[in-house]
């Protein structure tokens, strides 16, 4: 399989049907790496002619403008948007809710308007459109999942559904935390804490939340978050189940179930 | 006698008014401190959240047992008011139930409608008081409540709880001497709840029946009036500002942080300095970066800051809180209105403010609280009000990072690898598709 970048399309002239926003976690780090593996593999299987920008993305500028570095935020913003921009990029998707904020809500009053669209709402329209076929009982079927807000993609955003349908759509049984949609409890990664020791306190916030998420008795927890993966995965570990649990973006679970 | 009543009344309430007025003159011109922020955008959205969060309290009924308590206190509260206009008119013009002759039979109908409310206050502030001070609701007994705070708001609970009780003290009185034809009380049918309990006041002679009426009646206004004036200096305030609160909130996705133009003015006229206006014009003053105090801050989150009545919601569901950081949402509002009017009385002394070496950060909020935030949002989420600690958190970061440098050692690394490698691990950019190249490999 072939992934093409954005210069590549445009030596060639043509215009993908959407941009993939990878974001650094999707590219650099090992467990997201895979998410963004899975994402692109539906894609391909599908047959959305989608692109990537390669070695020219750069960071959005999310874990800067949240720790209050305004100065650095506006420079990756004023070259990504540059980047953007020259190559007329119209639609976005991103598998990581942070990029998806900063991009749909934070980069029109800097020049860079997009139809931005998070991964799990793009899997929910393929689904619905019929262009993602699943497997007859796929691995998932009957299995008891629980699902973690992102607070980017649910209470920043308000997409609380998109993400259950799609899970709906494996046949999952879905159990819910005791904290979910707009009183879900943030992963413990986001406004850069991802980056910095946590300050002293009783407990770390994604040990709460991943004792929370064991406690639905899910087999898997359901991400949308590379962040909020990594975070959770941490906290199964902390609690000696990683061999029973899993932490899964959505995406991973529809390449898993993807018909032949 | 009547007459002598009526000036009182006249002068009594006069006073509580101008002092009243005078007052939320202050608090005004304390908002007004904030910095200029124009919303008036989208208004039929915004009477919409007036509708909705104020009027119709929707996000209290995320939590229906407290929801539904504080509806009937508040419903009874806005309700009650009518009777308050009738006794008021009566104060001024010496009359007595200068409804009852007007509406007729509709009046005990009425009365009885504002005498179930009232019981229903009362029941709902004798729980809360026990919510308070026997069940010990957590949210409600967190340190940073402790003296004033948590006086304030037994000392509210109390005085309703007083109100309402002389109010069906003098009803059931007044209706004994109805009974009686005595002098000036008019005749009405019996009220609902005062008259089941007549037969209490029944051997009572007539004076002292007066006596226990006019007592009533006067405690009551008073009460109402000293009520009026404690507001602002209470949390209790909400009840006013919830309004307007509600109708400057934020329209925006709650994940949406405010731009700093200035500094994408600086950076763009650093990528592209033929943009960047002739040395020598006009510059604008510079602003600080971020907040450091409550002048820095947008009038909003200073009316915040005054509409904030301490509930604690936002501080249950923030993720540091929960987890035993020293972070608390609604301390960061509490700091912000004491601080706030610290410098109001600054400037009443000084006629302008004058340099108190002190600041809302570090004074009143610790770094240590500041960067335990993980911007999640569950705090403004949670308001019923509409109130958004994570701005001021937000701006508060500003000034840490952009004027003191004052960021931990991880975050100086997160940013120079963004600024050098654009990505914040130290990852080189020529692999950011590397994934890409071993997916095309296979």
């Amino acid at each position: 399989m072939m992934i093409k970048s954005m210069a590549e399309y445009a030596a060639n002239g043509e215009q993908p049907e959407v941009l993939f926003w990878v974001g650094c976690a999707g590219s650099f780090d090992q467990r997201a790496q895979k998410i963004t593996k899975a994402f692109a593999t539906i894609l391909d299987k599908v047959g959305v002619k989608f692109a990537i920008l390669g070695k020219e993305e750069m960071c959005n500028g999310d874990p800067a403008r949240r720790s209050g570095n305004e100065f650095l935020f506006q420079m990756m913003a004023y070259n990504n948007i540059q980047t953007l921009n020259g190559y007329g990029i119209k639609k976005i998707v991103t598998a990581c809710p942070h990029c998806f904020n900063i991009l749909k809500n934070e980069y029109p009053a800097l020049g860079g308007e997009y139809e931005v669209i998070h991964h799990t709402t793009f899997l929910q329209q393929l689904i619905n459109e019929g262009r993602i076929r699943l497997k007859e009982g796929g691995s998932f079927k009957g299995k008891k999942i629980t699902y973690h807000d992102s607070c980017y993609l649910g209470r920043g955003n308000g997409i609380y559904e998109a993400p259950r349908e799609v899970l709906q759509a494996l046949d999952v049984e879905l159990v819910e935390m005791k904290r979910c949609r707009t009183n879900g409890m943030c992963c413990g990664a986001g406004g850069a804490q991802m980056f910095k020791e946590e300050e002293p306190g009783t407990t770390r916030v994604n040990f709460e939340r991943s004792a929370e998420a064991l406690d639905t008795g899910a087999n898997i927890i359901a991400a949308n978050c590379p962040f909020c993966t990594t975070m959770l995965t941490d906290g199964v570990k902390n609690k000696e189940k990683e061999d029973e649990v899993k932490v899964m973006d959505i995406a991973e679970m529809i390449a898993a179930s993807l018909a032949e | 006698m009547h007459l002598v009543q009526q000036i009182l009344f006249i002068l009594l309430g006069g006073t509580a008014i101008y002092l009243f007025t005078k007052k939320v003159g202050s608090i005004r011109r304390n908002i007004m401190l904030g910095r200029d922020e124009q919303i008036n955008d989208r208004p039929s959205e915004r009477w919409r959240n007036v509708l909705l969060q104020a009027l119709g309290q929707k996000k209290m009924f995320k939590r229906p047992v407290p929801a539904l308590l504080h509806f009937a206190v508040y419903a009874g509260f806005i309700i009650i008011n009518i009777e308050i206009l009738e006794i008021f008119l009566d104060g001024i013009l010496g009359k007595h139930r200068l409804f009852a002759p007007l509406i007729g039979g509709l009046y005990p109908i009425l009365i009885g409608c504002f005498e179930i409310l009232a019981v229903l206050v009362l029941v709902s502030c004798a729980i809360f008081l026990v919510r308070r001070n026997i069940l010990k609701v957590r949210r409600l007994n967190m340190k940073e409540l402790n003296g004033w705070p948590r006086e304030d708001a037994n000392l509210i609970l109390i005085t309703e709880i007083v109100l309402m009780s002389l109010f069906l003290t003098m009803n059931t009185a007044d209706l004994v001497l109805q009974s009686r034809h005595y002098e000036h009380y008019t005749v009405t049918s019996i009220f609902w709840i005062s008259g089941n309990f007549t037969s209490l006041f029944s051997g009572l002679s007539d004076t002292t029946l007066v006596g226990i009426e006019r007592i009533c009646w006067w405690l009551h206004i008073v009460g109402v009036f000293a009520f009026l004036n404690y507001l602002p200096y209470s949390k209790h305030l909400h009840i006013l500002l919830a309004f307007p609160n509600a109708y400057f909130t934020r329209l925006e996705p709650q994940g949406e942080m405010d731009n700093m133009e200035a500094i994408q003015k600086e950076v763009l006229y650093m990528m592209r300095p033929e943009l960047a206006p002739a040395a020598g014009a006009e510059q604008p003053a510079h602003q600080r970066f971020g907040a450091k105090d409550v002048m820095d801050l947008s009038w909003k989150n200073l009316m915040d800051a005054y509409s904030c009545t301490e509930c604690g919601r936002c501080t249950a569901s923030c993720p540091a809180n929960i987890t035993g950081k020293k972070l608390s949402p609604r301390k960061i509002m509490m700091d912000t209105r004491d601080r706030l009017e610290e410098v109001g009385k600054n400037i009443d002394k000084n006629k302008s403010f004058v340099d108190d070496g002190k600041s809302l950060v570090h004074d009143y909020i610790t770094v240590e609280e500041l960067r335990a935030c993980t911007t999640c949002q569950a705090c403004v989420e949670a308001c019923p009000v509409g109130i958004e600690p994570l701005s001021i958190i937000n701006e508060l970061r500003r000034y840490l990072i952009m004027e003191e440098s004052n960021a931990p050692q991880e975050w100086n690394l997160m940013s120079g690898n963004i600024e050098n490698n654009m990505a914040p691990w130290k990852f080189s950019p020529d692999d950011r598709d590397a994934w890409a190249l071993e997916m095309s490999g296979s």
